[in-house]
């Protein structure tokens, strides 16, 4: 009896082909990562020039499209630690989605860093003279130990997976069994090799936690190392932070509800999943409304004036159709649809999911280009067109095809592993039927 | 080696120090055939009349003028040499608004030495009013070559850099284009090399200096030098000579002196008799450049009719 059921688990829970629908996909994903990249080629050969950026709004959507990567990203560490860390077992086939998410994401933002140099040819200068009072050297140390730790949150409780797809011979092509046996062809399923991988994934689930905080701690410090009104902010660490868990469980929401469905995980991703991650998402929502407020409230009571322009920018100027936008379709509308328990159920928590990933893309953009716009002297002695700036059709390829390779990763990776993690499922199943006798 | 490349820039120094004054000095005294033969260079008729010089070891000497020959420019320093600086200074700039009126031949001329890509400028001047029914005026900035740059500590390549003298430089060669330091500056004085900066084949093929900060490069960012290969050879930075109206003045501070070529002044006295003052004090970045405020102007505020213009229109204004 017991066999049975854990056949079934394995039977719904290996990789599945493509089908008509993830063929279309992916070839979609493909075509937008070309242009993308026939753009970087154009920009390449001309210079940053191909941009809208000029010698104000001197750092575009290329950056704001960073902190979202780097945003996102720090889902992982939320999902697969913190839950982890205090005992939170429904999260459990939830943590190589929030993994993968993580690791695609965080590998795109260093892509998107190196796509906004002027010298990415001299990117070995930052090895060869680095220099350690820089925040974009802290940047580059703490984004690769995040990469690396994560991809070891990822691997590890991957390996008894491996071991069982490697099984299931008939089902793998031969370039992947190939690769299952390279990465996992060791594990034998001995409690001792069980003891060691539990003991790494809780110390990893220790470290990631402060270096999850610092790669985006320090993000913002980026900007909030600088004299510049709406940067020059002490709650900007905490106001990203707060930020960048909240998108990433949109983020998740948003993708239980695609593998979900596409996959058929019906018996896996339940209505309770979409239910506590709903109201995961009502209370990130709800922590950063209240930065917002911290961030904008205080300094429009003083209206100093330096930041006044800026402030008046966002509120009724040039800025206030997307900083609005950005504020109700990050916060406000999803907290309204997940506060119900009918907002809760999968399909209108994925439109809560969507609306708050697209939101929050925005919003990066307002803490970023606005602020360039608003310098303590005026805008002078320069070409009309530096005084305003809207991306260019370079800017928004490599964006929108940098996003296209970070859901390739996700879908290529889900094709090639278990999306939700097969043997810790039996376990837990197993555990449950325990309890019941 | 590197001692060498000190004692190197030392000398070099010392001859610039020698040449100062704006004195041509003949080159060559003691080679066996004179120099002041007209058989020997180029055939000059004496001109009868003479000028006195120092010669080399010391003794007044006096040559007929038409025999002066300028010397050939000093070998640039190396960029090892430009991140140390000049020994012994401390420069700073003094601008007086009170005699600005926007004419912007330093503009004109810091675009034209140091090849700056069309459009963009590395002087601007401001039309400033500080309140509504405060009186309007000239603000030209340059680089502030801040005693705490914000921009240098944001670098994360050591691409730009601050010299014992006092200047803020850019290594050219191996700034990575982050623009880091744009958005670290408050006083918006860097530029970005967006696109091939159009020189001519005789100037792009140069090796870069620091202290020219020419050739601008692609992808990097460029801004004031304060003319360090100028000062090396004992003349003001461009923008300083280049204005009529004596707006700026430019000295060392341990000197204590400031000048705009034509007049020279203490520069302490220089600040403590007409209240000068730096830009943006509250921020900490301890600024280079002074200003004194516009009073008892030597022009009316009149705003021209260019709205941002890139070029400078304003030579017909004159």
């Amino acid at each position: 009896m017991e066999n049975l059921e854990k056949e079934q688990i394995v039977q719904d829970l290996l990789p599945q082909e493509f089908g008509k629908q993830g063929k279309i996909w992916v070839a979609c994903l493909i075509a937008l990562c070309v242009i993308g990249f026939i753009a970087y080629c154009h920009q390449l050969s001309k210079g940053l020039v191909v941009t809208a950026m000029r010698d104000y709004a001197s750092w575009g959507i290329y950056i704001s499209n960073f902190v979202f990567f780097v945003a996102i990203s720090l889902v992982g560490s939320l999902i697969t630690a913190v839950l982890r860390l205090t005992d939170v077992h429904w999260s459990t086939p939830l943590t190589r989605i929030a993994e993968i998410i993580a690791v695609s994401a965080i590998t795109f933002a260093s892509i998107i860093i190196v796509v906004d140099m002027g010298r990415p040819d001299r990117f070995y200068n930052l090895f060869l003279h680095g220099r350690l009072q820089s925040p974009i050297v802290w940047d580059v140390i703490v984004i690769t130990t995040y990469f690396f730790i994560s991809i070891l949150l990822l691997y590890f409780p991957l390996l008894p997976d491996l071991k069982i797809m490697l099984k299931y011979k008939d089902r793998t092509s031969k370039w992947m069994y190939k690769l299952y046996s390279f990465l996992g062809s060791f594990w034998k399923d001995k409690p001792e090799q069980f003891k060691i991988t539990d003991k790494a994934i809780n110390i990893l689930s220790i470290t990631i936690i402060p270096v999850a905080f610092s790669i985006h701690t320090v993000t913002s410090w980026l900007f909030a190392t600088t004299y510049r009104p709406g940067w020059d902010s002490t709650n900007f660490g905490a106001y990203f932070i707060s930020g960048a868990f909240l998108v990433g469980s949109g983020g998740v929401l948003v993708a239980m509800y695609v593998f979900r469905s596409h996959y058929n995980l019906k018996k896996y991703i339940t209505y309770d999943h979409f239910d506590k991650m709903g109201k995961v998402v009502v209370m990130l929502a709800l922590l950063y409304l209240y930065f917002n407020v911290n961030e904008f409230l205080v300094p429009a009571f003083k209206m100093k004036k330096p930041e006044e322009e800026h402030l008046r920018g966002l509120f009724t100027g040039e800025f206030a159709p997307i900083f609005w936008f950005a504020i109700t379709t990050s916060m406000l509308l999803p907290i309204l649809i997940l506060v119900t328990k009918k907002g809760r159920r999968p399909f209108p928590a994925f439109i809560a999911g969507i609306l708050v990933v697209i939101g929050s893309w925005f919003k990066r953009y307002i803490i970023v280009t606005p602020t360039l716009l608003h310098p303590f002297l005026p805008m002078r002695d320069v070409p009309a067109s530096y005084h305003h700036y809207f991306p260019t059709w370079e800017e928004w390829a490599i964006c929108i095809g940098s996003l296209a390779g970070a859901l390739l990763v996700i879908t290529f990776f889900a094709r090639i592993f278990p999306i939700i993690p097969i043997h810790e499922t039996i376990t837990e199943t197993e555990e449950h039927e325990h309890d019941k006798k | 080696m590197e001692m060498n490349e000190k004692s190197t820039s030392r000398r070099e120094f010392l001859t610039a120090g020698l040449l100062a004054g704006g004195l041509a000095v003949v080159a060559g005294c003691s080679s066996k055939k004179s120099p002041f033969d007209p058989e020997a260079g180029d055939l000059v008729a004496a001109s009868g009349e003479k000028v006195k010089l120092l010669s080399v070891d010391g003794e007044i000497i006096e040559v007929d003028k038409a025999f002066l020959k300028p010397v050939p420019d000093l070998p640039q320093v190396s960029n090892e040499a430009a991140r140390i600086g000049i020994p012994g200074k401390k420069f700073a700039m003094v601008i007086d608004l009170s005699r600005c009126k926007s004419l912007k031949k330093c503009q004109t001329a810091c675009n034209h030495m140091h090849h700056i890509h069309p459009g963009q400028n590395w002087i601007k001047v401001y039309p400033m009013q500080d309140a509504d029914h405060t009186s309007p005026y000239w603000q030209p900035t340059t680089c502030m070559h801040c005693d705490e740059p914000p921009c240098v500590k944001v670098c994360p390549v050591d691409a730009t850099f601050k010299r014992q003298d006092g200047i803020v430089l850019i290594d050219s060669d191996r700034c990575i284009g982050c623009r880091f330091c744009m958005a670290a500056c408050p006083y918006s004085t860097r530029v970005f090399n967006w696109e091939e900066p159009g020189l001519t084949k005789e100037i792009a093929d140069k090796p870069y200096s620091c202290e020219t900060s020419v050739p601008q490069k692609k992808g990097t960012v460029g801004k004031c030098d304060f003319c360090p290969d100028m000062v090396r050879k004992g003349s003001l930075p461009h923008c300083v000579a280049a204005c009529p109206n004596g707006v700026f003045f430019f000295g060392d501070m341990l000197e204590d002196s400031v000048t705009n070529g034509s007049e020279t002044f203490r520069f302490s006295d220089l600040i403590k008799d007409k209240a000068g003052y730096r830009l943006m004090e509250d921020l900490g970045t301890k600024p280079s450049v002074y200003y004194l405020p516009p009073v008892n102007r030597n022009f009316p505020f009149e705003k021209h009719d260019e709205e941002d213009s890139t070029e400078n229109k304003s030579k017909s204004k004159s």
